[in-house]
């Protein structure tokens, strides 16, 4: 089948009424989420996972996606009206967008980040139709062993852009990866780490994991600095860019717009590390750059184009090889896990209605987000200026209730405490919670992988190292960890988490 | 030179790897560690073990050489209420049901924050009932009941 096959019938799923539906809602409930200070992508995910359990995949898949990246333009929407960035994503639109809105501009920041975001969605929606299909086929032959170093160098690319200490970071992978495991052993069928506890013999579940860790520990740590309020801006008066304005943001959306692809394809990045390098590429290249930092229209329009681009092509190692770039990528492959999909390259070829409908959707709910939040913008600035004293008690009582129905069990409401416990001394400890979730949901497949690739070489370990593409990937891993321990590196990173 | 007042971080977090990791090594000696070609379902958890410990005795290590930043502020009223509240709301659902476990899991959470009002709170409580009453219960069949069986069938 051709690629005009496959988009047409991507276009022939993604147009029907029902996923139409459900993609909207996504997009919807994603801003409405999203918006709110504090709530990051992953939160909203966690948060809205149970609803989708009920829907046949290829809806619970769209839907899911509209969240992400209704939940990651509603951040963005945060951080220019509150400053107050509600992901790591949109940390950097906030420096310049809060800016902008200080002098007025908030309407036009905000246009900018709807027109910057629909474009790089666009190219970033071509280029995942374009590479999946060849990178999946390639994947098609990998063995265990291939996978299992796959494993491995997402695992510590992810570290690369952990906050805080490597050494914690890299502890929080293996300290992942273990809980994983708990629950009965596939092979031998070994109940493992469940303490007789039998409702543990199925494996922690990850929607009680990340709404724990990224729910109530969020929640928590919110709480310690809650007399900081910052000033909302809440005056919009106008949206479009002028004729000056738009002439000085192609540039930068379209420059955006390559660098978060390029960058959002890597394991372990996702979105942040394209917003990031796309700001700071611009201010060198711009000649403008004595504005940055006070209100520059660049500062806003290449950030947003190149976070969006990210979140699209974040979906290609998660679509193609089953590896998730980010925590909410591995809330997905959990998602895709639960709807009785086997994540990996056979994914497109067996599933290419699911492939190709989710794809083409993902270009549909880019034109809802403009649609649902220019007009709309109203709306989302009175939803921003909820105040966080009754916003937290509401998301309490969607995690409860949501973890609860999962497996209709109170055990899961406990053991979401317990993690939101863990999850608050982690912080408390600089223990960056993402790579765990990583690991969490590869440990099972992490540990087949390496039973297969072991008995394929009568237990030689050497095969890991043996076969060119498997070694490749551990050098790169290797290298990751490399770059990330160099002093000089590490410097750089804190001071850009910090800027 | 105490390295829990200097670098509480790594000291702490070198402890929890090392307990972890020791704790996963003991309760699963009888799980079978098998051969490199055919490995139990102690092989992983074994390896993944011994690097939880070997990184939590650098990061032990290390805090007795470099100082680290303090822990700072906890919120020990937010975090005691939060947890609490979600524990009792676990505790309750069922038996006390959905029209009386909700607002205790609003009011005692709300009641971490440092502009608690009760009138607010209230509010809050009614709404969020209500909403999530009509919602899960009556929109998406979630089974939890309004009241629950403590109070008969």
């Amino acid at each position: 089948m051709g690629l005009i096959d496959n988009i047409g019938l991507g276009f022939s799923v993604a147009l029907s009424a029902i996923n139409l539906l459900y993609c909207l809602a996504g997009v919807f409930l994603g801003t409405l989420i999203g918006v709110l200070p504090g709530l990051g992508p992953t939160a909203t995910i966690a948060m809205l996972l149970p609803v989708t359990f009920t829907l046949p995949p290829v809806s619970a898949l769209i839907m899911l996606s509209g969240i992400y990246y209704g939940s990651q333009y509603g951040g963005s929407t945060t951080s220019i009206l509150v400053n107050v960035p509600g992901e790591a994503a949109s940390v950097v639109t906030a420096l310049d967008g809060y800016q902008m809105a200080l002098k007025g501009r908030a309407g036009v920041a905000l246009a900018t980040a709807a027109i910057g975001s629909f474009f790089a969605g666009t190219v970033a929606t071509v280029i995942l139709a374009l590479f999946a299909p060849p990178l999946a086929e390639i994947a098609l032959k990998f063995g265990p062993a291939e996978f299992f170093s796959l494993m491995v160098l997402g695992l510590l690319a992810s570290l690369v852009l952990a906050r805080g200490s490597l050494l914690h970071a890299t502890g929080m992978v293996v300290l992942g990866l273990l809980l994983g495991l708990v629950g009965a052993d596939v092979n031998t069928g070994t109940q493992r780490y469940t303490f007789g506890i039998p409702q543990l013999a199925d494996g922690i579940g990850f929607v009680v994991v990340a709404m724990g860790m990224f729910g109530l520990a969020e929640v928590i740590r919110n709480l310690e600095n809650e007399d900081d309020r910052p000033t909302i801006i809440s005056k919009i008066t106008t949206l479009m860019p002028t004729k000056e304005d738009w002439k000085r943001i192609i540039g930068p959306i379209l420059r955006g717009t390559a660098i978060g692809s390029a960058l959002g394809i890597l394991p372990g990045s996702g979105s942040i590390l394209g917003s990031f390098a796309a700001y700071a590429i611009e201010k060198k290249v711009s000649k403008n750059s004595a504005e940055f930092g006070k209100g520059a229209i660049e500062g806003v329009a290449a950030p947003e184009s190149a976070n969006n681009a990210g979140a699209q092509t974040s979906f290609i190692p998660m679509l193609t090889l089953g590896i998730p770039s980010n925590p909410v990528m591995a809330l997905m492959i959990g998602a895709m896990v639960i709807q009785g999909i086997q994540p990996g390259p056979s994914v497109i070829t067996e599933q290419p209605a699911l492939f190709w409908g989710i794809i083409v959707s993902m270009w549909i709910g880019n034109l809802f987000l403009v649609i649902l939040n220019l007009p709309m913008v109203g709306m989302w600035v009175k939803i921003v200026s909820v105040p966080y004293q009754y916003l937290f008690p509401a998301i309490l009582v969607f995690c409860g209730i949501g973890v609860f129905s999962l497996n209709n069990t109170e055990f899961d409401v406990y053991l979401m405490a317990l993690f939101g416990l863990v999850g608050y001394i982690f912080v408390k400890l600089d223990c960056e919670p993402a790579p765990m979730l990583l690991a969490f949901i590869l440990g099972p497949m992490m540990e087949e992988y390496m039973r297969r690739a072991l008995l394929l070489s009568r237990g030689d370990p050497m095969i890991f190292l043996q076969r060119p593409i498997s070694a490749t990937m551990l050098a790169l891993a290797a290298l990751a960890i490399i770059v990330a321990s160099l002093p000089m590196f590490y410097k750089k990173r804190e001071e850009t988490f910090r800027e | 030179m105490n390295p829990i007042a200097r670098n509480a971080k790594d000291f702490w977090t070198g402890i929890i790897y090392i307990v972890v990791g020791g704790a996963a090594i003991i309760l699963g000696r009888d799980y079978g560690l098998g051969t490199a070609m055919k490995m139990g379902s102690a092989y992983f958890p074994v390896i993944l073990s011994g690097l939880l410990i070997l990184i939590g005795s650098l990061s032990v290590i290390r805090s007795f050489i470099k100082p680290g930043t303090p822990v700072g502020t906890v919120a020990w009223k937010g975090l005691t209420m939060i947890i609490g509240a979600t524990v009792l709301f676990g505790f309750i659902v069922r038996g006390a049901g959905m029209a009386i476990a909700l607002p205790l899991l609003v009011i005692i959470s709300a009641y971490a924050s440092n502009r608690f009002s009760w009138k607010y709170a209230l509010a809050l409580a009614a709404g969020v009932t209500v909403f999530c009453i009509l919602v899960f219960q009556v929109g998406l069949g979630v089974p939890l009941p309004i009241f629950g069986s403590w109070f008969g069938d």
